[in-house]
């Protein structure tokens, strides 16, 4: 079922933008948020939920620029490479710690965590550009320096290379006994301990990927817009993430990316039709999604599909 | 012959209740060990101090030979030591094959991030210890739709699968109807015959005590009371006294 | 000697008062209600934005001096808008329902309120400051301090004290801690536990109206005050111990004072320092300095 609607996605996604070519661009920002969000569900199906997560987004942005800036690196993937590396290795080292914490407490930290890091890249003007920010070339493809336009569709394309990948990796890790664990220790961390499992190990392994996945996204992000600003780590952001999670619907990988298209789509549209509702319109889906579908998007969709195959 | 568990003086108190008052004992491999006593005279105390969920103020705990006083529930159960509760504790929105499942997979290694759980191995493993258990008709059901006395045996699966040389079961046939008890320990001491498991279990009810141990130690205020055989210990009027309140 | 620091001393616990009314608020909501409401700071900024309006009309009016009710009409009028309709409607529908969700409710209550104060407020920033010029100074010591300072230490004490008696002494107060220790027992011997809940919660609107209400004649009050400000009552909460109120007042003056000592010695980090703060102290006490929580027994 993942397998099947990550690819109808897919070819929706490659064939769009040469449908409707500003949605190319749509696409490759929805496809940043959604791997961080996905980050965020992994999370949750621990019950571990992460209102910071956009430190993680912003790591992973900021890391493109320095890399950019102060290493000389230029190449696309190196740069995604690196920037995933790097994230999780914060993630890691911040994992390391936070891996004591459950539930309200463990969400306070990471958010702390994350307003830290955003008021440092706010004040520290000369390494990191402050409140303006900090610029982002559009990297070379393979040693070659592409124009803007001939660039995009490269970052769309992959995009969508990615977003599949991660989506097949993902799921094969949550169906993982790894995975599975990560899962039992919402149920009853107590009995997993009791089979000779450490629950911290678990919780630090799925943090740590999730991490890298939020890095990817904010790399992903970076390029495609151009620029990095701490705004990139502000809680609303995080909290954006874990919205996208929940309307998408974490009970499947792909639910991450439905709920990051949807959140993508609203904000294009809204800015057009009505510039200072988008936020509303996003609150009330969540509140729609929570009340009368708690499963997300996703679930529907999965509902819908038992039925077709299911008249009963 | 070398005790597989060996306690000697373990104590501790919660604020001013002394839980554990020098509790000194010896467990024989392949022995299968009740321990009775009144309520709140700190058997699951005990249970907790064996598998590391708290730690004594003094006083050790030895498994095969080696001290496992300080270690914690995750370390000593892959010493070997598994444990049923009390309150069955199972893993809510999962089956039950899912849950032994996982009980596999976590004696293998849970440390593998690429094959599914749900493999054909695991699987295959899973379904011979629920069939040995008598579940193999609910192993789909989902754990919260359970009768009691299935849930019991589902916990009890579930610590069967981690292959443990000893077993601590706390209460196995508390909440369970009296006419399914004789099944259900039939059940359960068959399979920890054969697999010759050691077992130790807390228990209340004192036909089941008399059927199945082949010894009783006697818990009072903290510490082991009484021991020895069933008929003597069961039949003595001290213990009557103690335990059972009669006399 | 101690003359050379009670600029800093007035200027900290000013500070302090500021953020204890949006914390307290928050933290009371908590341990009687169970949510942690991230709207909670869209009632802040309703708080300000109101008592600048009533404040900007009365001074227009010829006024001036009623201006400063304006900061006491405002949160009332946002605690009696607000309070009963959300908690009744969208908090009740919550109760039960696990944690992560509640709290992802009370976002999504955010992100609307963002958009409608927008919509009523429009993006500009509005700013009035006469309640704070209307008091004026006074000299102590040779240094000139703002009598509206005093003032919000006064109030913060008065709110302190106020909420410590209502809730250890007063009959509603008597109330709401059964309803906190134990809600179905409260429920069997007749408590009406979710007209409390709606009390709790409106207190609660009140106090965050009010911070913002008291904030306003010093800021400048646009788009995003709703956002700032609760972040950091979160982590003025977090770092009290959730649902603590002695927590919440301790926090706000630890917060308070590092805010004010950092503008003086590094004020280039001073918005660091609250979250710096929660860090370290969530590091050391998990449940901040008076939370706690038990060992589960099984």
């Amino acid at each position: 079922m993942v397998v099947r609607y990550t690819v109808i996605l897919a070819v929706v996604a490659a064939l769009l933008p040469i449908a409707v070519p500003w949605l190319g661009f749509v696409f490759t920002l929805a496809v940043g948020i959604g791997l961080a969000a996905l980050g965020v569900a992994m999370l949750l199906r621990g019950g571990l939920i992460s209102i910071g997560h956009a430190l993680y987004f912003a790591v992973g942005a900021y890391a493109v620029a320095f890399l950019m800036r102060d290493a000389g690196v230029h190449d696309l993937l190196v740069l995604f490479a690196g920037a995933t590396i790097i994230t999780a290795a914060v993630g890691f080292l911040v994992g390391a710690f936070m891996v004591r914490y459950r539930a309200i407490f463990f969400a306070m930290l990471n958010l702390a965590i994350s307003m830290v890091f955003f008021t440092l890249l706010s004040k520290l003007y000369y390494v990191t550009g402050g409140t303006d920010g900090l610029a982002v070339a559009t990297p070379t493809v393979l040693g070659m320096q592409l124009s803007r336009g001939a660039f995009d569709v490269v970052m769309q394309n992959a995009a969508l290379i990615l977003m599949v990948a991660a989506a097949l990796l993902i799921d094969r890790y949550l169906k993982s006994p790894l995975g599975e664990a990560l899962g039992a220790i919402h149920t009853n961390e107590v009995r997993l301990e009791y089979l000779g499992v450490s629950a911290r190990g678990v919780i630090w392994a799925a943090y740590t990927v999730s991490a890298g996945l939020a890095g990817l996204g904010g790399a992903i992000t970076a390029v495609a817009i151009g620029h990095v600003v701490p705004e990139l780590s502000y809680w609303t952001v995080s909290g954006q993430l874990v919205l996208v999670a929940v309307l998408g619907g974490i009970g499947g990988v792909p639910g991450a990316f439905i709920g990051a298209f949807f959140l993508e789509l609203v904000r294009t549209f809204a800015v057009g039709i009505a510039g200072e509702v988008w936020n509303a319109i996003i609150g009330i889906s969540l509140l729609i999604v929570i009340f009368f579908l708690p499963e997300g998007l996703y679930g529907l969709i999965q509902r819908l599909e038992r039925r077709r195959t299911n008249p009963k | 012959m070398n005790p597989i568990l060996a306690v000697r003086d373990l104590r501790i108190t919660f604020g001013g209740v002394v839980a554990a008052n020098g509790i000194e004992l010896d467990i024989y491999p392949h022995e299968l060990v009740a321990v009775i006593g009144p309520n709140g005279s700190g058997k699951t105390t005990f249970l907790n101090l064996c598998t590391g969920y708290i730690h004594p103020a003094s006083g050790s705990v030895t498994f095969e030979g080696k001290p496992i006083t300080e270690l914690p529930p995750r370390t000593i159960t892959r010493r070997g030591i598994a444990r049923a509760f009390q309150i069955p504790q199972l893993f809510a929105g999962h089956s039950v094959l899912e849950c032994v499942m996982l009980a596999v997979a976590a004696r293998h290694g849970i440390w593998d991030a690429w094959r599914p759980l749900a493999r054909r191995g695991y699987r295959h493993e899973a379904h011979e210890i629920l069939d040995l258990l008598t579940l193999g008709a609910v192993a789909d059901r989902l754990t919260a739709t359970l009768p009691e006395g299935l849930r019991k045996l589902a916990d009890i699966a579930i610590a069967m699968a981690l292959k443990p040389r000893l077993l601590l079961l706390d209460e196995p046939t508390s909440g369970v109807s009296t006419a399914e008890k004789i099944p259900l320990m039939d059940t359960i001491v068959g399979v920890l015959r054969a697999e010759k498991i050691t077992a130790l279990f807390v228990e209340h009810d004192m036909d089941v005590v008399e059927r199945y141990a082949d010894r009783v130690l006697v818990w009072d205020s903290g510490r082991v009371a009484a021991a020895g055989r069933p008929h003597e210990v069961l039949h003595s009027a001290d213990v009557l006294e103690r335990i059972i309140g009669v006399g | 000697m101690i003359a050379n620091y009670l600029p800093l001393i007035v200027d900290g616990l000013a500070d302090a008062a500021l953020i204890f009314f949006v914390a307290v608020g928050l933290t009371l909501v908590f341990s009687v209600v169970r949510i942690l409401n991230v709207a909670h700071g869209s009632f802040y900024a309703f708080g300000a934005y109101l008592s600048v309006v009533i404040g900007t009309i009365f001074a227009g009016r010829g006024w001036p001096l009623l201006s400063l009710t304006a900061l006491v009409i405002s949160p009332l009028l946002v605690a009696l808008a607000f309070g009963p309709l959300i908690e009744r409607t969208l908090l009740r529908w919550t109760y039960g329902r696990p944690e992560a969700l509640q709290i992802l409710v009370t976002f999504g209550l955010f992100l609307v309120l963002e958009d409608l104060q927008k919509l009523v407020f429009g993006v500009q920033p509005y700013s009035q400051d006469l309640p704070m010029q209307l008091l004026g100074t006074s000299r102590i010591g040779g240094i000139v301090y703002l009598n509206y300072q005093l003032l919000l230490i006064v109030l913060a004490l008065v709110v302190g004290v106020s909420l410590r008696l209502l809730l250890k002494k007063s009959r509603i107060g008597k109330l709401i801690s059964a309803v906190v220790a134990d809600e179905e027992l409260a429920r069997t011997i007749g408590i009406d536990a979710p007209r409390v809940f709606m009390l709790a919660f409106s207190v609660g609107v009140f106090l965050a109206a009010l911070g913002g209400a008291l904030a306003s004649p010093t800021i400048g009050v646009a788009p995003g005050l709703g956002a700032e400000i609760i972040v950091l009552a979160f982590a003025v909460a977090a770092i009290g111990g959730l649902g603590q109120i002695e927590g919440a007042a301790l926090a706000s003056i630890l917060i308070g004072f590092t805010r004010v000592a950092a503008i003086y010695f590094a004020p280039e980090f001073q918005p660091v320092v609250p979250y710096l703060v929660m860090v370290a102290v969530l590091i050391v006490r998990p449940y901040g300095l008076f939370g706690s929580i038990g060992l589960r027994r099984i």
